[in-house]
This record gives structure tokens, sequence and C-alpha cells, in this order.
């Protein structure tokens, strides 16, 4: 009977070829618009997740402005706060800018940062060629640069790694090179634009070379990123004593409770724009039922020949719905292909991956399916409950 | 009259006309044995497409009983009625009503389809049927392919394939010429031969006349007309 009821249904799809087509095209484009927002979406957020991960995730920078009496964190401070549980290390973060010179070539200017061999450990992918810092670069008689792409394009043609930099008057050994783009997001909001020249030095250099007495800034490095609200609590404690808990003395800023916010952006994102597309879809629901209407109408006579041949009034409604459903389903199928097939232009247009959400598919067929229940249901009620003789009747 | 398959006591039937009540069957008496062949005779008007209603339980009497098979009609619901009507019923009406996109074939499994039948069962007792009417040649046909005659024998098909209690004509020769409807009640003689029971429902003379019972219905008070016809 459900066979019979499905072959039927079908012929009656295909006799209507026109009428159907425009019917289910409403579910097309409501299944094809839900899952390409949702694909492309996700596909964007993820890309940016993505160069979160590169460098944001596991870093805790600190802002420790101190107090009018005590500036910044001293040693003992840093090693405290190396010695935090899940902490893998500490990196003061000195900059400045101070003037370069090659050759006789000076650039004024330039961005000095002061780091220490933590911070490349942890940044394993910032070293394009030669190496980071070592804990031996840290003594303070150690004269070693670590220079940007573009003071490698601008000064050097070439080999710039064994040779010499004058920065701020005095000579640097170049012992590696790092990418111009620092790929995480983190960066780019807090450093802005890194196409500039850069050199890198140890910050105990820095310090001295910069005119500063105290470090201001550091960046705490942790193992397991599921434990970072509690190392964020420790540091908290530990600089609330060297601040004398004041108020305002630093601040802490967590990529996890950032990225954590975007991910909550995300969600929500997507949730409005999936709502946004589902109105095509009640619109396209409702075509489908308008088109059931007139199916059951067009064929009153039928319909009162079938019951007069023995036909339930609940074979007949399955019919019907039975027909709507397989119309809302088969406009969820195409309009599965046409959102995949629009998702996947979009991605390659804004350069991010293609990943097919199987959400976005499963809620598009499951909607549409829907959509035909619903929709069909009322023409199929009305369909089962017209009386044999009136219907058999009408011309 | 102990195999009695069709027992009317009293049949009325009122239906409200714009708030005025009109008896269209007042009180009607019949009883049918099984291989009978019946005519109601009756002018438009006279109640008997009513009556055919309530014979083919299509309409539920307002009072009195109506026995069919053993079953008493009226108490039944819809999903009930239908299933009384596809196994009791072979309804043959004078516009043929087949579906026009649907082969010979497929109009003539369509109450076994209902009833529950394998594919298989289905197209071999409708294969059967085809060509007990004649119409084996053009099973795979659809009606707009096939003459009125034709179109009515695959209703014919239609009306036997469940093995029905009674089939029941309305007008079964109104749509055709005179010469194809002396073949369709000759059709109806052969499987009244068979053992068929048939209740044919006509405003014409003639083709009554060829039934073997005449009841004559006229102001909704049916008669039985003496003398029966072979």
């Amino acid at each position: 009977m459900f066979k019979e009821s499905l072959r039927m249904s079908w012929d009656n799809i295909k006799n209507n070829r026109m009428r159907s087509f425009l019917t289910a095209l409403g579910i097309v484009i409501g299944v094809a618009s839900i899952i390409a927002l949702i694909t492309v979406v996700q596909g964007v957020s993820s890309s940016m997740m993505g160069q979160f991960d590169d460098l944001g995730i596991g870093k805790i920078s600190v802002e420790a402005y101190g107090t009018t009496l005590k500036q910044g964190v001293t040693d003992a401070e840093i090693d405290k706060l190396s010695s935090i549980e899940s902490v893998v290390g500490v990196s003061p973060s000195v900059s400045g800018v101070s003037s370069i010179e090659k050759g006789g070539r000076v650039e004024e200017d330039v961005s000095v940062k002061g780091k220490n061999e933590v911070y490349y450990d942890n940044n394993l992918a910032l070293v394009v060629e030669g190496r980071g810092f070592t804990p031996m670069d840290m003594s303070a008689t150690s004269y070693v640069c670590i220079i940007n792409e573009t003071v490698r394009d601008e000064l050097f043609q070439g080999d710039a790694i064994g040779n010499e930099l004058k920065i701020g008057g005095r000579n640097y050994l170049i012992i590696g090179i790092e990418s111009n783009s620092d790929n995480s997001l983190a960066s780019q909001m807090t450093q802005g634009d890194s196409d500039d020249m850069a050199v890198t030095i140890p910050y105990k250099n820095a310090l001295s070379l910069l005119g500063i007495s105290n470090i201001s800034s550091v960046e705490v490095f942790v193992t397991d990123t599921s434990q970072t609200n509690s190392v964020v609590a420790n540091i908290e404690k530990i600089l609330d004593e060297a601040f004398n808990y004041k108020e305002d003395s630093y601040f802490i800023m967590n990529m996890d409770s950032i990225l954590e916010m975007m991910e909550t952006m995300q969600s929500m994102l997507t949730m409005m724009l999936a709502g946004i597309a589902s109105i095509s879809l009640l619109v396209g629901g409702i075509g489908i039922m308008n088109m059931m209407l007139v199916s059951v109408s067009e064929r009153t006579k039928e319909i009162g020949l079938r019951k007069a041949l023995g036909a339930e009034p609940g074979q007949i409604q399955m019919q019907f719905i039975i027909e709507a459903i397989l119309l809302s389903l088969l406009g969820g199928a195409i309009g599965v292909i046409m959102g995949l097939l629009i998702s996947f232009i979009a991605c390659i247009l804004i350069d991010i991956a293609f990943a097919p959400s199987v959400f976005a598919i499963a809620l598009g067929v499951g909607f549409s399916a829907a959509v035909g229940i619903v929709f069909g249901g009322a023409p199929a009620k009305r369909a089962s409950e017209l009386n044999p003789i009136d219907a058999l009747r009408s011309e | 009259m102990e195999n009695n398959i069709l027992s009317m006591k009293n049949i009325i039937k009122t239906y409200q006309m714009g708030g005025e009540e009109s008896q269209v069957l007042k009180g009607v008496d019949l009883t049918v044995s099984a291989g009978e062949f019946i005519a109601v005779l009756g002018p438009s008007g006279s109640g008997k497409s009513t009556l055919m209603n309530i014979i083919g339980c299509l309409d539920i009497p307002t009072s009195g009983e109506y026995i069919l098979s053993d079953k008493t009609i009226g108490e039944q619901d819809e999903k009930e009625l239908a299933r009384i009507r596809r196994e009791e019923i072979g309804f043959i009406f004078q516009s043929f009503h087949l579906l026009s996109r649907q082969s010979a074939l497929k109009n003539v499994e369509l109450p076994l389809i209902y009833g529950g039948f394998s594919a298989e069962k289905r197209k071999e007792r409708a294969t059967e049927m085809l060509n007990l009417v004649g119409l084996s040649e053009r099973m795979n046909y659809r009606p707009n392919q096939l003459s009125g005659g034709q179109q009515q024998r695959v209703a014919i098909a239609r009306a036997i394939s469940t093995n029905p209690t009674v089939l029941l004509a309305d007008e079964p020769t109104g749509a055709l010429d005179q010469k194809t409807g002396a073949q369709i009640m000759k059709l109806f003689h052969e499987l009244n031969d068979d053992g068929r029971t048939i209740i044919m429902i006509t405003h014409d003379e003639n083709i009554a006349k060829q039934a073997k019972r005449i009841v004559r219905i006229l102001d909704g008070v049916l008669e039985e007309e003496g003398g029966i016809h072979v």
C-alpha cells in the first residue's frame, strides 16, 4: 500500500512537471540558502579560529602597568609566574623604536622588540630561517638579533644570517629571520601592520637600548589550554600581591576567552542566518500547501472514485501526504546540491577551506520533510474527508 | 428466501434542502437473493440515485434497516464503510470513471490495491478479469485509446476484480450507442449466468426489460413489477 501510494504520488508529480518544479523551487531556495549560509559562516570562522590556533591559543598576555611606587614586574615575579602550574614559560615583552644601520644605510624609527628564548620555543612557526633565541643568548653580553623579512629584503640582498646589523649604535649578529606575517589575529590586533621593518633582540639588551628600567609586559605560555582559567587566577594573585591590590595596575588578555567569545558570536550568527533562511522555507511550504490544495480540488472526482472502490480515508490521506513530502524532499535534495555548490564557489572566492557541514545538510533535509508533513497535512485531511457522492458528481 | 444477500426494510432518507426537509425515499422495502439480476427503473428525481447510494454504502439511511451480507449498515464509521464497499460492492458507472492516466490493467488493479493484495496477485487477478470481459489484447491501453464500450468493459472488470457480493451498475449503457449497449448487456447476462448478483439502476424501460426482475421507483416509493423476464 505504501509503495503504491509512493508510486501514485510520483506519477502525479511527474505528470505535472512544470507545476511541481515551480512548487518545489521555494523549498530548493530555502534549503540551498540554509546550507550555503551555514557552510560559509562556519568556514570563515573556522579559518579565523585556525589563525588563533597558530599563536593565540595557550598564550596569556599580561600588561603590568604597576603603580606610581612600583612600575613593571621584577625578575623574581617573572620567576613566580613561570612556576605556576601548567605554565611552560614566561617571556618578557619589551618594545620601542630605535635606529638600525647596515653598510652606511641608516633606518630610523625601526620597531625593536625584546623577547627571550621562551617566546621562540612557543612560536616555532615564526622563524623562517636560522634559529630563535636560546638560554645562552639571554646573558646581557650576547648581542644577537632576529630580523624580520622586510629588514632582510631591504638591507640584505641574499644571505643575512651570520652578518652583522647595527642596532642603536651597537653591532648585533643576525641569527634568524622571522616571518613578517605573524599570522595570529592576536598579534595583528595588538601590533598592527607587520610589513614594517622590525628587529628582535634579547629583552635585557632591549631594556638598556631603549632606556626602559621595568618590564611592563609579559607573555605567559600555557601547556594545557583547559587550565587557562586557573592560570589566569594565579597570575592575578601574584600581580595583586606585587602591586598591593591596587586597581587597574595590570591587564590580562586571555586569548582563550576571546576565542570563546568568538565561538559564541559565530554560533549566534549561524543561528540568525539560518533563521532568516528558514523564512524562505516557510514560504516554500505555503507554496506546497497551495499546490496540494489545487491538486485535491482537481482530483475531487478521482478521490470520489477511489473512495467508492473502497479506499479508506486514511489511505487517501496517506497518498496526499506522501505526495507533499515527496515534493518537498525532492526540493530539499536539489536544494542540498545547490547549497553545496554555492558554498563551494563562495569558499573558493573568499579563499577558505570548503568543509560541507553535516549539520546543515541534515537540517536542510529534515526541514524540507517537516515542511511536507506540516503543509501537506491540511490538504490531505481535506481530501480524506471528501464525500464520495459529491466528489463523484463533481466535474 | 434463505439466501438473501440484501434486505431493506422501510428505508427512509430525508435531506435538508434550504432549511426544508425533503423525503427522497419514503419507506423502501427490497430484498435481493444471490444470483439475481434486478433492474431498478425510475425517471430522474424518483430517488433511484439515492437508493443506489444507500445500496452501495456511499450513504446511510435516515431510518429503516439495511442488511447487506448479514451486516447492518449504518453503525459503521467511514473506514469500515470503505471496507464494506471494497468487499461487497462492485460499482459500474454511467461515465465509466476510469483513471485517464493509467492503463486498463492498472485501473482494474485499483480496488485490489486498497484491498492489500500483493503486486503479483493484483496483476494476475486483473489480467484474468480483463480476459473475462474480452479485453486481453488491450490491457496496456489507456482509457483514451479505448472505445466507450471497451472502457465500460474495463470498468466492469474492475468491479468484479474483488469478487463482490453485488454488482451495482448505474445506467451502465447510458453513455453508449445501442449496439455497444447491447453488447454490455450481453456481458451482464454472462456474468449473471456465472452466478453474480447484479443490481442495475436505469431510467430506460428497454434496458430494464433485459433484467430478470424489475422494481419501479417513483417519487421515493418502490414497487415490484409482476412477471419475470428472462
